[in-house]
């Protein structure tokens, strides 16, 4: 990725590095996904974000031939019919809205409203805001990283610690009501996974 | 075309989905377009989109389909499912906050009596405690 009069140019090489590498982050810490899923949901993050990410691998080629826009939204039309559970329709909804809003050579105040833009709508599907310990509690802060210069990786994984001891309000967590209370949010972590992945790629090509 | 609403059940496990069929086409026979999904996209317990969209085919009727769901991901995808729906079917879908069996029970007990989309969702919610 080069930086040109500030537009970020996102080459067929480096948007297959940036999909293989989130792929692979995710399926290799699915175990650990499912794990803290079966501590407060119903155990099949993992799986199925394994699952998400093996359909999105097995495209590879295809997706990173596409414009950047179009490459998100089929990353996330793919995440939807292949993922399951809540987290499909939500990480979908997510890759989705950034394809929609961004243009394909982007600068850095176009990446931050399409990442506004996706955080609308993952609160929208899910009927959900800031605070509820979900994975919006790991998107704003490293939205908020990005906007004001900071590292983005780290404010997305100490955003996924700090919903260890939040209430869940939404999502099957919420059923526990305080006994919620000590994990770690799975899709706060893979959203840290996700974001950690996409920002160590865009640190080397930078 | 069914001159009634439709129903499509939508559960993480598939016998679930097909046992609460069972008993609503017991209740009301064939007067009310009926089809049902559960399970994921790899056969484990989950709901799927795909699913979804192929049930609320089967189930289509121009009065419109109620969707009654299980858990919480069930939703999740339901409304996804609605929302790549053709613009003619927004609008014409709704997903019932009710418990799964008895509200789609009941849906389709009110829908075989002819009940508008509006009709069929209050009845199945009448059951939610408020």
């Amino acid at each position: 990725m080069r930086a040109t009069a500030e537009l970020m140019v996102v080459d067929e090489e480096t948007r297959r590095r940036l999909i293989a590498t989130v792929a692979r982050r995710v399926i290799d810490h699915a175990d650990e996904l499912t794990a803290l899923d079966q501590a407060i949901g119903d155990g099949d993050h993992g799986i199925n974000m394994r699952r998400g990410s093996e359909a999105v691998l097995a495209d590879l080629d295809g997706l990173a031939a596409k414009p950047l826009p179009e490459a998100l939204k089929a990353i996330g039309m793919a995440l939807v019919m292949k993922v399951g559970g809540a987290s499909g329709p939500l990480y979908g909804t997510l890759f989705m809205t950034l394809g929609k809003a961004l243009p394909p050579e982007p600068s850095l105040g176009d990446l931050i409203a399409a990442f506004d833009q996706a955080i609308a709508a993952v609160r929208a599907r899910g009927k959900s805001d800031v605070g509820q310990k979900t994975m919006l509690d790991v998107l704003k802060p490293a939205r908020d990283a990005l906007a004001g210069g900071g590292d983005v990786r780290r404010a997305a994984a100490e955003a996924a610690d700090a919903t260890i001891p939040m209430k869940a309000i939404r999502g099957r967590a919420s059923f526990l009501g305080d006994r919620s209370i000590g994990h770690m949010d799975p899709g706060a972590r893979s959203s840290a996974l996700i974001i950690g992945a996409i920002a160590e790629v865009v640190g080397e090509a930078s | 075309m069914s001159r009634n609403v439709g129903i499509v059940i939508v559960s993480h496990s598939t016998d679930v989905a097909r046992g609460t069929a069972d008993m609503v086409r017991q209740m009301v026979g064939s007067e009310v377009p009926l089809a049902f999904c559960g399970g994921d996209p790899g056969g484990g317990l989950g709901t799927n989109v795909e699913a979804i969209m192929r049930a609320i085919d089967a189930a289509w009727s121009e009065k419109g389909v109620a969707i009654l769901v299980d858990l919480g991901g069930a939703e999740t995808n339901s409304e996804m499912a609605i929302e790549l729906q053709p613009p003619e079917r927004q609008g014409k879908i709704v997903v019932c906050n009710a418990p799964i069996v008895e509200g789609a029970v009941m849906a389709a007990t009110e829908a075989s009596g002819g009940a508008t989309l509006q009709e069929v969702k209050r009845t199945a919610e009448e059951l939610s405690p408020t």
